[in-house]
């Protein structure tokens, strides 16, 4: 059951009186009905103590206003971030089972009429959408109408969710068990809870958390339920359907499932864009889903996906809605879940298939520490104040809205524009633990390094990091020698503290074969790498800023800015950059670099400084592993005689090479050996030309322009001098 | 020079506001009791007291009575631009004896229309541009011989029928250097004749909509075409915007009614060689001169459709759960195509407003039986008085089909929800549409400022379009720092086969603000804008102008607007007819 129908008592709307509007004579006919009953709750269950939230509502005012334009980037200066709070915290002193129990009368859409999840489905059912599509196949395919509405019965079934209040409280309490066991901390910025809060009742709302982890999965849920805001309907890969009970459970916990791939199957696409869209439209719930589309198995973001995003923004193209809030939503872990089970996949051992048995067997980890988990709700972007002045919707007046129609060019262009946009957001507020600085600092220094320098090193770093405007928790009173320490024992699977020394946490590499000793090595750099990626897109434009002045023999602007977009169109689909503003990019990593005096731009010339070097040869550092990578796999590639191959022979193929090269010494770059990378690189070579691809009737192939990749390598090769370049030109 | 008729063209311009709209002796005021009153004896509400409207403007507005504005009380001649006429024109005018003035207040009488930014500067401030003299033809000849001498000394001719425009279309262009000739049709106003056997009537085009009919229904004949500004536009005015009528369902819209149309132009005259119910000659030519707005030349006379007099007359109301039913009911009336002479739904909000008109009650029964209807509504029936909204009609024909119609209505309305509400609403309503246009000037007394606007809209978007709309305009107050929430309503106002037209009333309070009309104009553009943007039309029947002129491209297409452009180019090469409307 998911919206109530019955409700309690509510306590009396507030005085419409807002913040910074002061005295208007009177009644004030503007004012919010239902604001703060969040924070009413929040501030009455915790005893009343905690800060107000008044701030929710003047930013809701704020919001129309001050909505964010389109091309604008990250604010440079450091942005003023929320608060956190511990949830786990009242859940360690209260009864679960109580919160469990306790009266859910959500916070709704003001335009909801509630509805129970079949009346939904027969809704998607009866629409002109469906039904168009149902006789247009009808007609094509010379079967009865009824067969073919049968068959968009059966994916209703398969899809639609069931979300039951009695479900949901189940996860309330078992979920709160788990993560006290799991977590020392989960935290929210409860003014984020309060934006969402006013956004839910304002209009329909799309949460877009990141995705690291299945933990990500109800998270949410669990989050909304314990600020009683409306739950969300969450969309989730058809793999689940596989598990046992669980899957059952999800789907009552507000879960809908759709298959990964249904391009080709137009009932499919009709029914299930009009199920998602249905429940937009109503207000029925909160819609989540993964931009990303699967979980990042490096913690590194990955390109967003359009298809969803494109559906629950085509009612507002259409007008169906006035408004549709997005709200991106960054969930850090200090320690994943998964890390150990992604190295292994990483490393092409088989992602266990998902099924109840193992997620039993999985729970011995109940027994292991995973440390905090941050959920930083951003502010919530209208697409109206995105679109503004962007798309032209004549073609959506010329034909019938219920029409399955291709999105225009514009509107394609646009869609992609803010996927990338959110995924930014979602990167802008992902919390860094110092774990985070020090497996970046250690990937440099291996395979062992002093204690002392590591902890002055992560301290140097965590200055670096904040100028470029990362996230870091470090508690003010938290000693750098206590932070590096903590995260060394919440990490003790990947690096230990012995004698003195910070050493990869390889066991038995010592004995056994060459390639097992490779492989187990390759294990341990791949989990630690993992940390080190948080920071990547965090210092991307600045890093790529010094590894073109790396490869540029001259200063001149141009020829770096030219540098600088070869890395950025090689890297495009390793790091997130927001399409088109190659220049902005450039110049935002320029000023980063200025700022904190690692170079000085003059109106034609960019020259690193004399204490520079330092900063700039540590970017470089942290990106080479991408660098010697990509080069490896272009240089596998460039050997490729086939004349087309597929996906399935590439990724064994490269493997392969870059374990022999490994194995002889000839390389160090372990990180060459992530499918991730090698799937990223492919797919660059196909947006550069390099490599062709074509659709075949089982998945792709490829073909390679041998020309194209050596033109490629050559820029790489005969411009990237091996050894510290920086020292030897000042 | 004719003194008589310049006289009686005097006395009609005397007996109307200067500064605001309709007569002068008809209009609202606050008693001295404080309660709100409609003067003069023109409407049924005049004279009556309106217990409940005050109220209504202070909770819809936040407006007080304390907070006044006052106009100007007469023109200050002093301020007007002079008017700059060469002389040898005025020599060849005066041949002709054509009758004309040069007088300051004649030339800003015709120097606007009823544009919320027109009655403001004439309230506060003066126009750049008016016209240099005002002439007035009486036949079709006198035009000839005025567009000819205008051709000859190269000056510009505005045409000027009743001056109800509301898109800016009888403003001079600020950059006019040419002298500025208001053409007044007033005085052209006879029916040339009436054809019983076709049922057509050829009527000259100044005639005003009230007098036509007045006339027409002296040998037992109507046109049937009532726009909301019948009592003071002209048929001419009507052919040169495309007006829409409230009783289109029996009538048809302009487009329907006109069988000939004669118009002069500096080409020389265009018109048909016979009057026909329709013809194949090409497309027709009728249509570049239905909605040209002025810029082509001036109609003179109009063969137009007529019909008896209905014998029989009806009003009716219908209330609605909700906004959505309201609209699902239209839309299957118009689907059977049954819907009567006019057929109207107002949202909750207009709905509340023409109760906050209702007169003091006569006497304890109605006022009883008022309580014991609305008990009946909304305690027995559920209707929630925020959210309910009304329909009015109107039946017109012989009694028998008129009463077997109004049962056929009434059916649909029960499958949608909808209880008869009876023939006082709905008459009411109806008394509502000529009254309301008073209405802006006391807002304007108290600090309040607004307008309508309309559209035309597929039925599939209507819902969509009204809630969208709506909303926009909320926002855009609330972003241009208007201090209270405005009044944003619309209503249904006519049914076609693919859709309907939606008529849209909007007003604020805009103590605080120190630019009042340019922050307007923002939001009615934003509006417009999202009309467009959720499949709207630019405009259903109040045309163009120059209010509207930035959208045209987009509307039409710029092959479209190039068609039109030739057409001027051919018509009027050196730009006479310079009102600068619609291109």
């Amino acid at each position: 059951m998911a919206p109530p129908t019955a409700r309690g008592p509510r306590p009396p709307a507030r005085p419409p009186q807002r913040a910074g509007q002061p005295g208007r004579g009177g009644v004030g006919p503007w004012a919010p009905q239902r604001g703060g009953r969040a924070a009413e709750r929040g501030a009455a269950r915790r005893g009343g103590a905690r800060r107000a939230m008044a701030a929710a509502a003047t930013t809701a005012a704020g919001r129309a206003r001050r909505g964010t334009p389109m091309f604008s980037q990250k604010e440079l200066t450091s942005k003023k971030r929320d608060e956190f709070e511990d949830i786990l915290e009242e859940r360690r002193l209260s009864s679960d089972l109580r919160y469990a129990m306790k009266c859910y009368t959500p916070v709704i859409y003001k335009g909801l009429s509630p509805c129970k999840p079949n009346a939904i489905k027969s809704v998607v059912l009866q629409s002109e959408q469906v039904q168009y599509v149902i006789k247009q196949l009808a007609k094509e395919m010379g079967e009865s109408p009824d067969i073919i509405q049968e068959e968009a019965v059966e994916i209703l079934d398969e899809m639609g969710h069931s979300m039951q209040l009695g479900t949901v409280r189940f996860f309330a309490f078992t979920l709160s068990k788990i993560f006290k066991q799991l977590f020392q901390r989960v935290c929210v910025n409860e003014e984020g809870m309060q934006r969402l809060q006013h956004a839910i009742q304002e209009h329909p709302v799309v949460l877009l958390p990141s995705h690291r982890s299945y933990v990500d999965f109800l998270m949410l849920s669990y989050l909304l339920y314990t600020y009683d805001l409306a739950l969300p309907v969450i969309a989730a890969g058809i793999d689940f359907l596989g598990m046992k009970i669980v899957g059952e459970l999800l789907r009552r916990a507000g879960a809908f499932f759709m298959r990964r791939s249904f391009g080709g199957n137009r009932l499919y696409w009709a029914v299930f864009a009009e199920y998602v869209k249905t429940m937009l439209r109503n207000g029925y719930a909160p819609i989540e889903f993964f931009l990303e589309g699967t979980r990042s198995r490096t913690a590194k973001t990955l390109t967003p996906k359009f298809g969803l995003l494109s559906i629950v923004m085509e009612p507002f193209f259409k007008r169906e809605v006035f408004d549709t809030y997005l709200v991106p939503i960054s969930i850090s872990y200090e320690r994943i879940l998964e890390e150990s089970l992604y190295a292994y996949e990483l490393l092409g051992v088989p992602k266990p298939k998902e099924s109840t048995s193992g997620l039993l067997k999985a729970r011995r980890i109940l027994s292991d520490n995973f440390g905090t988990i941050h959920i930083y709700v951003g502010q919530p972007v209208s697409l109206r104040t995105l679109a503004s002045g962007r798309i032209n919707l004549c073609p959506y007046n010329l034909v019938p809205r219920h029409l399955p129609q291709k999105p225009t060019e514009d509107i394609q262009e646009f869609v992609s524009d803010v996927a990338y946009k959110m995924e930014l957001l979602q990167i802008e507020n992902m919390v860094l633990s110092p774990w985070v600085l020090v497996a970046a600092v250690l990937l440099q220094n291996l395979p062992a390094m002093d204690f002392e320098l590591l902890i002055e090193k992560t301290v140097w770093l965590k200055g670096l990091t904040q100028t470029f405007g990362g996230f870091i928790e470090w508690p003010d009173n938290l000693c750098a020698k206590k932070a590096v320490m903590s995260g060394l024992t919440l990490h003790s699977n990947i690096a230990r503290l012995i004698n003195g020394h910070v050493v990869l946490n390889d066991k038995g590499v010592e004995d056994g074969a060459v390639g097992e000793i490779v492989f187990k090595r390759a294990l341990v750099i791949l989990m630690c790498s993992t940390y080190r990626n948080q920071l990547l897109n965090v210092f991307v434009r600045p890093s790529l800023v010094a590894l073109a002045l790396q490869m540029t023999r001259s200063f001149r602007k141009e020829e770096v800015y030219s540098s600088f977009s070869f890395l950025r169109d090689v890297f495009s689909d390793e790091f997130i950059f927001f399409p088109g503003i190659s220049l902005k990019d450039f110049e935002e990593g320029c000023f980063l670099l200025t700022k904190c005096d690692a170079i000085q731009t003059t109106q034609q010339e960019i020259y690193p400084t004399d204490k520079g070097s330092v900063v700039v040869s540590f970017l470089s550092a942290m990106f080479r592993p991408f660098v010697e990578g990509y080069q490896l796999i272009f240089r596998y590639l460039s050997k490729e005689t086939k004349e087309a191959f597929t996906e399935k022979q590439f990724i064994p193929g490269v493997r392969n090479y870059v374990f022999q090269l490994l194995e002889k010494g000839t390389t160090q770059c372990y990180e060459a050996l992530s499918s991730d990378m090698q799937k990223n690189a492919l797919a660059a070579l196909v947006q550069l030309g390099a490599v062709k691809k074509k659709k075949m009737s089982n998945g792709f192939s490829y073909s390679v322009n041998q020309e194209a990749i050596h033109k490629i390598l050559d820029v790489f090769d005969a411009r990237t001098p091996v050894q510290k370049p920086v020292a030897a030109r000042l | 020079m004719d003194c008589c008729l310049v006289v009686g063209r005097r006395s009609w311009q005397e007996i109307l506001k200067w500064n605001g709209w309709g007569y002068n002796d008809s209009k609202f005021i606050f008693n001295k009791k404080g309660q709100a009153e409609f003067t003069g004896k023109r409407y049924r509400l005049g004279g009556m007291v309106l217990p409940t409207f005050k109220e209504w403007i202070e909770r819809t507005f936040g407006a007080s009575l304390e907070h006044k504005t006052t106009s100007r009380a007469s023109l200050n001649v002093n301020d007007v631009p002079p008017s700059i006429v060469n002389e040898e024109f005025l020599q060849d005018l005066r041949a002709t004896k054509i009758s004309y003035s040069q007088d300051a207040e004649d030339r800003v009488f015709r120097a606007h229309g009823h544009c919320l930014h027109e009655i403001f500067v004439l309230r506060e401030g003066m126009f750049k541009r008016i016209p240099d003299i005002v002439v007035w033809p009486v036949c079709h000849e006198d035009v000839v011989k005025i567009v000819e001498l205008a051709c000859k000394h190269n000056l510009c001719i505005i045409p000027f029928g009743g001056g109800t425009s509301v898109s800016s279309a009888l403003e001079c262009p600020e950059e006019e250097k040419r002298t500025i000739v208001s053409l007044d049709t007033s005085q052209m106003n006879r029916i040339l004749w009436i054809d019983e056997k076709n049922l057509t009537a050829c009527v000259e085009a100044g005639i005003i909509g009230q007098d036509l009919e007045k006339q027409l229904s002296e040998s037992g004949f109507c046109t049937g075409h009532e726009p909301d500004s019948m009592e003071f536009s002209s048929l001419g005015g009507w052919v040169a915007t495309r007006a829409s009528g409230m009783k289109k369902n029996i009538y048809g819209n302009i487009e329907d009614l006109v069988i000939h149309i004669k118009m002069v132009t500096p080409r020389g005259i265009v018109e048909k060689n016979c009057q026909v119910p329709r013809m194949s000659t090409g497309p027709d030519i009728h249509h570049f001169i239905m909605g040209s707005e002025g810029i082509l030349g001036v109609v003179t006379e109009v063969t137009i459709k007529i019909r008896p007099l209905p014998e029989y007359q009806k009003y009716g109301s219908v209330v609605f759960p909700n906004f959505e039913r309201g609209v699902a009911c239209l839309r299957e009336v118009a689907k059977q195509r049954c819907a009567p002479a006019s057929i109207r739904l107002v949202d909750n909000a207009q709905f509340q407003f023409g109760h906050a008109l209702k007169p003091q009650v006569a006497s304890i029964f109605t006022s009883f039986l008022d309580g014991l209807k609305k008990f009946y509504i909304t305690k027995f029936k559920g209707f929630d008085p925020n959210v309910l909204c009304v329909a009015t009609l109107l039946f017109e024909g012989d009694r028998e089909k008129v009463l077997q119609h109004e049962k056929q209505v009434y059916d649909i309305a029960t499958k949608f929800g909808g209880l008869a509400a009876g023939e006082d609403n709905g008459q009411r309503g109806y008394m509502l549409t000529f009254v309301i246009a008073y209405l802006r000037d006391l807002g304007l007394d108290y600090y309040v400022i607004g307008e309508s606007f309309e559209t035309s809209v597929p039925w599939d978007r209507v819902l969509d379009l009204c809630r969208n709309v709506k909303e926009r305009i909320v926002r855009e107050c609330k972003e241009k720092g208007v201090q209270f929430a405005p009044f944003s309503t619309c209503r249904v106002t006519q049914t076609y086969d693919a859709g309907a037209c939606v008529y849209f009333y909007f007003a604020f309070n805009y103590r605080g603000i120190s630019d009042p009309i340019h922050v307007y104009e923002e939001i009615e553009r934003a509006a417009r804008e999202e009309i467009l943007a959720n499949g709207g039309s630019l405009s259903h029947h109040h045309g163009v102008g120059k209010l509207r002129k930035r959208w045209m491209k987009e509307s039409i297409s710029d092959v479209g607007l190039g068609m039109l452009r030739s057409v001027k180019e051919y018509v009027d090469p050196n730009n006479i007819f310079g009102n600068k409307n619609l291109l």
